[in-house]
């Protein structure tokens, strides 16, 4: 067991280091050959791949809360917020802090990550990386800690009364980021937006000139997101992995087992809501500003649709869905909502808003046709090894098949 | 002889209903003691008391000589108290389940109770922890390797004991009843437990599976140096293997002895089969 175990290990990574590269050589090769527009960095497959590499972030962190605990929660976008928030706060250079924060003369927060640290090392890359990395695990950690706070009397509470009371918490996150106190707003800026925070394209290495050289926009979430799920698989199949599906599969049974409940259901809803503090500052760096009004239920409804439709209890489910899930809404989709005309033929329905009808249809579709998501709770190595069975067993088959033939002719 | 359990003066009430009434018992190291009754009898509700699942009204639940839940009526009960010896008992003391496994009691369950999603292996592995060294940071980034070996070494080696390793990659529900039961067994030894309850090993099992489960009650009695107290409903088992019986009734203990004297109780009897109305 151990040594399949270390095999497939090495497989994984190897796999995920193959994608890394690949999506690394995607988007800069416009820079040495003539590339069509699709390939462009101006790309919608670039906007896809990202928002993909940071919904799958955020999906996964949920997927580790419901469908690995087995505790419907319903509070990300409060988390994703918090942790949005913290990194605006503590990212923003103190310079552009004071235009942006106008209205409240300034905010009362003069420091930010990435200065501290270009002083350190002068102003770099490093230092930006550095500082947003930094800005991260604080944002993870804030989100963690009110995590706890709520945990202590929600999680007492079980299926839809925990959802209902984790969706009350998100909302009232929102209201009290959009709340325009004078003190409160030095902080948060009120309902207005913070911008100003390095984003990922900041991290796209430019010459002297101020040409990109090397574009790194793309990759930089996609190591962000493929660091925190990869810690998300370990501590899934590590002993408190373990302990958390044993909570999901029969409660009753856990806790004769020795597994103390309410510890392990706060462990798992820290840990979600510290990933999902992190995929928050990935959200407002993919977004650019940060601001309260997104992070409505409507947001966390659909990280909830991608992981259902990936797999309740699969990780790899949850990637393969926010791909496809933001490729299908935010491009695939795209031409539904243009009028088309053919020749002199008029397309009918196709206008503004078609789009989401045909989504919603698709996905209706998606959950009749694979009920226990794409996935299932199986995860993409054990689907490709069951088919790589599959395979053999017909070759030998069909082996068989021949060598019979042969015999009856012979 | 060591008392591993002794229970004084138990009441279970709910609302106005007295489950289990002023029962005492006390099970001995190395015995194996049967709880028998009727129907509804309560004798899972007095499972449930010992591992804390309910919170026992009024009484005393010692394990291994120290009071382990101690409880007496207090508010809305104080009024509605139907039990005996209100006021013998004055301290509180609750401890979750987890606790209570902690300290060496593990238990089954009537209705099966496994992990679906996991494999045979898996399920046992699960059990063991409580008695991990690490912690969530050394777990998550594979820092204790030792452990899991350890682990899954141990778990083979119980999966070996009840005669279920070759299925251990098998997911626990495809089973057969009868081995399921075993693996529940082997999950509850693998907490390391000095007093094992059973609750209905036998049920659903025919003549020849029910001989089988006597011997291998009395095979891992022997092996891990355990208590037993279980409930049963199969008597040739009870008989078979029992040590002590006690018998309750409408939440009484009616009689107490070895199975040749519970056999020829008029109580137990009476209670089984009911009493001629001479009227």
């Amino acid at each position: 067991m151990e040594k399949t175990n270390k095999k497939s290990l090495v497989y994984a990574l190897a796999a995920i280091l193959c994608l890394l590269l690949a999506v690394s050589l995607l988007e800069n090769l416009n820079l040495w050959i003539t590339v069509p527009k699709w390939l462009k960095p101006t790309s919608m497959l670039f906007t896809v791949l990202k928002k993909g590499a940071v919904y799958s972030l955020i999906a996964v962190s949920l997927n580790l809360l419901n469908g690995f605990t087995g505790l419907f929660s319903l509070g990300h976008a409060g988390f994703m917020l918090l942790g949005a928030y913290t990194y605006a706060i503590f990212c923003t250079p103190i310079d552009v802090k004071t235009s942006v924060f106008y209205k409240y003369g300034g905010s009362s927060v003069n420091f930010s990550f990435v200065e501290m640290y270009e002083k350190l090392f002068g102003e770099n890359m490093l230092s930006v990386s550095l500082g947003v990395i930094t800005a991260m695990i604080l944002a993870g950690l804030v989100a963690a800690l009110v995590a706890f706070l709520i945990g202590l009397p929600v999680l007492r509470l079980k299926s839809d009364y925990l959802a209902i009371a984790t969706l009350g918490f998100a909302e009232i996150v929102r209201a009290l980021f959009q709340w325009e106190a004078p003190f409160w707003g030095k902080i948060t800026n009120g309902a207005n937006m913070i911008k100003g925070f390095p984003k990922f394209s900041d991290f796209n290495i430019k010459g002297a000139n101020g040409q990109v050289v090397y574009y790194m926009s793309t990759l930089v979430p996609f190591l962000f997101a493929g660091a925190c799920i990869a810690i998300m698989v370990l501590i899934i199949r590590s002993t408190h992995g373990r302990a958390f599906k044993a909570i999901r599969d029969d409660e009753i049974a856990a806790e004769a087992m020795g597994i103390n409940l309410a510890k392990h259901k706060m462990l798992s809803f820290c840990t979600s809501a510290f990933f999902a503090g992190i995929g928050g500052v990935m959200y407002a760096m993919y977004t650019t500003t940060v601001q309260a009004k997104p992070f409505t239920s409507a947001l966390t409804y659909e990280i909830l649709l991608i992981v259902v439709i990936g797999g309740i209890g699969s990780v790899s489910g949850s990637c393969l869905a926010s791909f496809l899930f933001i490729a299908c809404s935010e491009w695939w989709l795209r031409f539904l909502d243009k009028e088309t005309v053919i020749g002199s033929f008029r397309v009918p329905l196709l206008r503004d808003g078609f789009r989401m009808v045909v989504f919603s249809v698709v996905i209706m579709i998606i959950v009749l046709f694979f009920r226990r998501g794409i996935m299932g709770d199986k995860e993409l190595p054990d689907v490709m090894r069951n088919l790589g069975k599959k395979i053999s067993q017909k070759k030998l088959k069909a082996k068989e098949g021949a060598t019979d033939e042969n015999g009856t002719e012979a | 002889m060591k008392t591993v359990l002794k229970l004084e003066d138990i009441t279970m009430q709910f609302g106005g209903v007295v489950a289990v009434n002023n029962l005492s018992m006390h099970v001995d190291e190395g015995e194996i003691v049967s709880l028998i009754g009727p129907n509804g009898a309560g004798k899972t509700t007095v499972f449930n008391v010992i591992t804390g699942v309910y919170e026992a009204t009024n009484g005393r639940v010692s394990f291994e000589e120290n009071p382990m839940l101690e409880n007496f009526p207090k508010g809305k009960m104080k009024t509605l108290y139907a039990g005996e010896n209100a006021g013998v008992y004055t301290a509180t003391m609750v401890k979750t389940p987890d606790k209570i496994t902690e300290m060496g009691i593990a238990r089954t369950f009537q209705n099966i109770r496994l992990f679906k999603s996991m494999t045979v292996l898996e399920n046992v592995v699960t059990a063991m922890h409580l008695r991990r060294k690490s912690n969530f940071f050394t777990a998550t980034f594979m820092l204790d390797r030792a452990e899991r070996k350890k682990f899954v070494e141990k778990a083979e080696a119980l999966l070996k004991e009840v005669d279920l390793f070759d299925l251990k990659d098998e997911l626990a529900t495809s089973l057969p009843y009868g081995k399921q039961r075993r693996l529940e067994i082997a999950r509850a030894l693998a907490t390391e437990p000095k007093l094992l309850l059973l609750d209905e090993p036998a049920a659903g099992m025919n003549p020849q599976e029910t001989e089988d489960l006597t011997k291998f009650i009395h095979s891992i009695r022997d092996k891990f140096g355990l208590t037993i107290f279980l409930i049963e409903h199969h008597m040739n088992l009870v008989m078979d293997i029992s040590d002590r019986i006690y018998v309750i009734d409408f939440g009484k203990q009616i009689a107490e002895g070895t199975p040749a004297e519970i056999q020829d109780n008029q109580k137990v009897i009476d209670a089984y089969l009911g009493v001629a109305d001479n009227e």
